[in-house]
């Protein structure tokens, strides 16, 4: 018992400090959302801390095999938690200058971020809906918590609905693989879930694509992502990057432990899943950002077409297939937050300015957001030296690795489409005439954490090693897991 | 190192200080440095000359091995006898003055460190060329002539005729070099190397030779030789390859006396000479050159004789001038053409400089029917111009009258039918040379003034610095023939030319053309003096006939005026279709299929793309649910077709 506790703690920090903030912003008199925030920031910082001690444990699992936590987890869960806390400080001024400001905002990021701790370390179906669905439901009402606009109702509306379709479907497919395997644990699971002369019982598939179905949703990869576009432009912006960042970032997680655990054997199955899921995502989210005037529209394009890239490498199949996915999303987190808080700065006196024309000539009015925002773009396009080239470096050099050229190709020529619409956002500051739509100056925080995740991007070439050490030890963590499964199968068989 | 690396080197060396250090140095150092360096390097020449007209035999100077490729082995070899030396002399002596002339010219060019530096690489060029010991050197330094001589017409780069000119000899220039390639690809071909000793060791085997082309079997040696004289007719300027130089006269004065007089456009004239040895072989290839040479001193001198351009009419006269050089390289009169080169560098080059000291003096106006009556108003320009005319009509004991007299006299001499053919054009032209000679002093220098006052109360004598160039050309124009006459073609001949000129055993022509009968040693002389007599009637004694004349037979004068049409008739053939070829390429092949199904059309396609993509998201929640759920169904499909399920 006291195991299981421990290996749930920064879960219950989570937990514990949400339930305490919502006393405090419930009962305290006048306006407690400074108080809540800081609070919130400073309980994801001791979850994360408290997450990061479990870095070098060995794997060890909790509730009968329902939660595990690994090296794996740890790196997820500190990464998960520390961008929920950026985009909570990120969120502050924003929310403060657009009459937001509502103490129960960091409260359900709290309740989120512990969701998305469960679905991170969740070794069993039942672990993984109930994170997913904590994370969902948090979520959606952020999405609309703007309740006076009506794009950001119609976008938590929308994501509501779609996001229960999608759970739906997740349900119908664990019950079908539960049925099939008699268990809902991701070990057993795989035990039952072996291919006979390479080929996969129909309704096992059934199972695996619809349990798919519901995880490509939470990762917005086509054809699951058509919530996307409108929930991030619909959400307000601080909303939007968190969106953006922290549950990409789970939803990635789970996504792989699930495959990598429960489903290996299946693979023939799912890897041609994957490799659809990544065409098709890199492919319209690099052709249908150009067509988008609204930046957090573009956005939510690039990161559809990001999650297009990550699923490259996860496509591979490998441990470095997976530590590439790892060191992806980590610094696709980095960029996503460091753009938006470039985006999160463009303001008028009236309010805040969304479209991209509105960035004309920012590098006369605004030279250090348009530089910051500029660093940002060709990191995103993928231009070397900047941190993003390297991402793609790494998914690419596992995927043909793994003998999946063509669909790196198909990637590269994706990537080149793509580079346009981030390459244009980099043309209309530094060549078109200033419109001088943006004219607030850029707040103190977010021009803090901007520059520090531009000089991340710009200078990670530099000394990459400790992030991919990390992301390679985690990979390998997760790769070993499926041996050990396998070799608890053989004592299960052998017991018999 | 020695003397003949100065010789050389001087020209570049300068050519290297003014160019890339012109801003730097300023413009008037420039020009020291480079003519300093010139004047220098023409007193070494003119030392070297006489050295080798006293110890004959050739002389070697290896300066490094160039090109060592497989079976090509380069040496860059200075390669030093009687004809490098004539050549040396005219080149650097010419160049000099004119570096000298240039500096009073282009007083008020704004680029003259450019200028300069131009003059000079071009003479290092030039030099190139005649130093030249295989075909590959005298390639480089007969494409870096080009280049230089591209780059000085089109000196004053904002005029767009100049920039026309420029490209204009460049291309035309082309035409001529790709026979020269050829040339040099089957000589390489057939004796396995450029090198001339070699190359001239195996003439006799060429002539058995035979290549095989197209199914068809031709001579070896004459089809070498054609390709070649193809070169040489571009750089001379040859009839059907000669209409750039006309318009060469875009570039200022100076250029126009030592490239398009003097040196470059007598590279042709020197490469045949350089190979007599192959050309003596084939007859053929001689009967060639003297007719082409005959159809080009004729054909230039009647366009000559209508021009109004004060340089235009001199630029005819020094292709027809070529013309007469090349009918003695065909009769096999090398020595004679020569001869004729050398002497008609001073006068021309002196016509040329006069030329450009009246137009200087009357604000630089060109168009000889607003001149007249300047003889009193610049008379040192008129007393040099009237040397250089008198020499180039041939006037007794002048250089002309020495060098062209033995060409006529040699073309009569050898009897057979091309030679008669030549003999008749040179005769002809003779006439006309003296004609439109006189025709140009008589307008420029007599009669009464044509010009504004305005003009007139401008026109001044040229500055010392530009006069004296023209005195030291006019002595070289007096007294050069008879000076040199003995060397070049006379008695001393064979002992001054030592071996550096290749004649058959059964040429005599020198000897021959002593022989000729006294009516064809008189006959240019009295053509001289009728083309003398009719210019003074028709610009002195009756001005007004020259217009009666052209209004009664107004078609030949406008053929005439209009150069033969040759210009419309390349045009024609040439250019519009090489246009209407280069605009297919371009909107057709490069515009339409290249960057529409290239460039713009995946841009475009991507875009189509885009537009679908972006309607899918119609904002309606169920078509959102419809996809995902076709997604699954899709997916599932897809697996079962696959083969993923059972």
């Amino acid at each position: 018992m006291l195991q299981n506790l421990t290996l749930i703690l920064p879960e219950m920090i989570l937990f514990l400090g949400a339930m305490g903030l919502l006393m405090i912003g419930a009962f305290s008199k006048g306006d407690s959302t400074r108080t809540v925030n800081l609070g919130a920031i400073a309980i994801l910082a001791l979850a994360a801390a408290t997450a990061g001690s479990f870095a070098n444990n060995a794997q060890a699992t909790a509730f009968n095999g329902a939660f595990v936590m690994d090296s794996f987890a740890a790196l997820m869960k500190v990464l998960t938690f520390v961008a929920t806390g950026i985009a909570i400080i990120m969120s502050q001024g924003y929310m403060r200058l657009e009459k937001l400001a509502r103490f129960e905002y960091p409260v359900l990021l709290l309740l989120a971020a512990a969701g998305m701790g469960m679905m991170i370390s969740a070794n069993d179906l039942i672990a993984l809906y109930m994170g997913i669905e904590l994370q969902s439901l948090a979520l959606y009402v952020v999405a609309a918590i703007n309740r006076d606009s009506l794009r950001s109702t119609e976008a938590g509306l929308k994501y509501f609905v779609l996001g229960a379709l999608s759970s739906g479907m997740l349900l119908y497919g664990a019950s079908l693989i539960y049925g099939f395997s008699g268990s809902t644990n991701f070990v057993e699971i795989a035990a039952a879930f072996q291919p006979q002369d390479g080929i996969l019982p129909m309704a096992q598939v059934l199972g695996l694509v619809f349990l798919l179905a519901g995880l490509a949703f939470k990762i917005s990869a086509v054809p699951f992502h058509m919530w996307t576009p409108d929930v991030y432009e619909g959400a307000p912006t601080s909303v939007t990057a968190f969106f953006a960042s922290a549950p990409k970032l789970a939803g990635m997680a789970i996504f792989l432990r699930i495959m990598m655990t429960g489903f290996e054997n299946a693979l023939v199955a799912w890897q041609q899943i994957i490799i659809l899921l990544a065409i098709l995502s890199m492919v319209l989210g690099a052709f249908a950002a150009i067509g988008q005037q609204n930046i957090k529209r573009l956005m939510a394009y690039s990161s559809i077409g990001h999650m297009g890239f990550a699923l490259v490498g996860f496509a591979a199949a490998s441990a470095a297939g997976v530590s590439s996915v790892i060191l992806y999303m980590t610094l696709y987190v980095v960029m996503t937050l460091g753009t938006f808080a470039c985006i999160l700065s463009m303001r008028q006196d009236s309010g805040p300015v969304e479209r991209i024309s509105d960035l004309a000539g920012l590098s006369q009015t605004r030279p250090f957001m348009a530089f910051c925002l500029a660093v940002m773009m060709f990191s995103l396009a993928g231009i070397p030296p900047m941190a993003g080239f390297f991402g793609k470096l790494f998914v690419f050099r596992a995927a043909i690795d793994a003998g999946l050229y063509s669909l790196s190709i198909i990637g590269v020529l994706a990537s080149v489409v793509g580079a346009f619409y981030y390459l244009r956002i980099v043309k209309v500051m530094y060549l078109d005439a200033p419109a001088d739509e943006v004219n607030e100056p850029m707040p103190r925080e977010l021009s803090i954490l901007a520059g520090v995740m531009t000089a991340f991007t710009l200078l990670f070439f530099v000394y990459p090693s400790p992030l991919v050490e990390l992301a390679d030890k985690a990979g390998a963590v997760l790769m070993q897991d499926g041996m050990v499964a396998t070799d608890m199968l053989q004592e299960h068989l052998a017991g018999h | 190192m020695g003397t003949y690396h100065a010789i050389v080197f001087f020209p570049l060396i300068g050519a290297a200080i003014a160019g890339l250090f012109g801003r730097l140095i300023g413009d008037r150092q420039a020009e020291y440095v480079t003519t300093g360096l010139l004047i220098l390097s023409a007193l070494l020449s003119c030392i070297s000359l006489i050295n080798i007209g006293m110890d004959g035999g050739t002389q070697k100077i290896m300066v490094l091995n160039w090109i060592s490729s497989g079976g090509l082995d380069i040496d860059w070899v200075l390669r030093i006898d009687a004809l490098t030396a004539v050549m040396l002399v005219v080149i650097t002596c010419v160049s000099s003055l004119v570096h000298v002339y240039s500096i009073g010219y282009m007083s008020h060019d704004p680029h003259r460190a450019r200028f300069f530096a131009y003059l000079s690489l071009f003479t290092f060029m030039m030099l190139m060329l005649v130093t030249a010991d295989n075909f590959l050197q005298l390639f480089f330094g007969w494409e870096g002539v080009g280049l230089a001589s591209y780059l000085l017409i089109g000196f004053w780069f904002k005029k767009a005729s100049a920039n026309a000119a420029a490209i204009k000899a460049f291309v035309v220039n082309r035409v001529g070099d790709f026979g020269l390639i050829l040339g040099m690809a089957a000589i390489y071909f057939s004796v396995g190397s450029l090198q001339f000793d070699t190359v001239f060791d195996s003439a006799e085997a060429l002539a058995q030779g035979e290549f095989d082309f197209l199914g068809m079997t031709v001579p070896m040696l004459t089809t070498i030789c054609l390709l070649l004289f193809m070169g040489a007719m571009g750089k001379s300027a040859q009839f059907l390859l000669h209409t750039w130089l006309p318009d060469a006269m875009e570039g200022p004065t100076p250029v126009s006396a030592l490239i398009h007089a003097a040196t470059m456009v007598t590279a042709g004239v020197f490469l045949v000479a350089r190979c007599s040895p192959l050309f003596e072989l084939s007859q053929t290839a001689l009967n060639v050159v003297i007719v082409v040479g005959g159809i080009t001193a004729f054909f230039a001198a009647t366009v000559g004789l209508v021009q109004n351009d004060i340089k235009r009419v001199i630029a005819y006269s020094t292709c027809s001038q070529l013309g007469y050089m090349f009918v003695a390289l065909g009769i096999g009169a090398y020595q004679a053409a020569m001869f004729h080169l050398f002497t008609h560098a001073f006068f021309k080059a002196l016509l040329f400089l006069g030329a450009g000291s009246v137009i200087h003096a009357m604000g630089d106006e060109q168009d000889m029917r607003k001149m007249g009556g300047l003889r009193q108003l610049i008379p040192a320009t008129f007393f040099m111009m009237l040397i250089g005319t008198i020499a180039l009509t041939g006037f007794p004991l002048t250089a002309g009258y020495y060098s062209k007299d033995a060409i006529i006299e040699g073309a009569f001499a050898a009897q057979a039918a091309p030679h008669m053919f030549g003999f008749a054009m040179l005769v002809i032209a003779a006439f006309f040379t003296s004609f439109y000679s006189w025709r140009l002093m008589f307008m420029t220098f007599f009669g009464v003034s044509r010009s504004s006052n305005e003009t007139l109360s401008h026109v001044h004598e040229s500055p010392p610095v530009m006069l004296v160039p023209l005195v030291v050309l006019s002595f070289g124009a007096l007294f050069a023939g008879a000076a040199f006459a003995g060397l070049f073609v006379g008695s001393e001949q064979t002992a001054f030319w030592a071996g550096s000129i290749f004649t058959a055993a059964d040429n005599q022509i020198l000897i021959e053309l002593k022989q000729v009968p006294g009516w064809v040693v008189l006959s240019p002389l009295v053509m001289m003096i009728s083309g003398f007599a009719l210019a003074w009637v028709m610009y002195i004694y009756r001005p007004s006939w020259p217009s009666e004349i052209a209004a009664q037979h107004d078609l030949i004068y406008r053929f005439l005026l209009n150069k033969w049409y040759f210009d419309e008739l390349y045009d024609f053939i040439f250019v519009r279709p090489a246009k209407w070829l280069a605009r297919f390429f371009w909107k057709g092949g490069d515009g339409f299929v290249i960057d529409g199904f290239g460039p713009d059309g995946v841009a475009a396609n991507v875009l189509r793309v885009t537009r679908r993509m972006v309607g899918l998201q119609s904002g309606y929640v169920y078509h959102y649910a419809f996809v995902m759920l076709l997604g699954v169904a899709g997916i599932v499909s897809w697996l079962m077709l696959t083969g993923g399920l059972s």
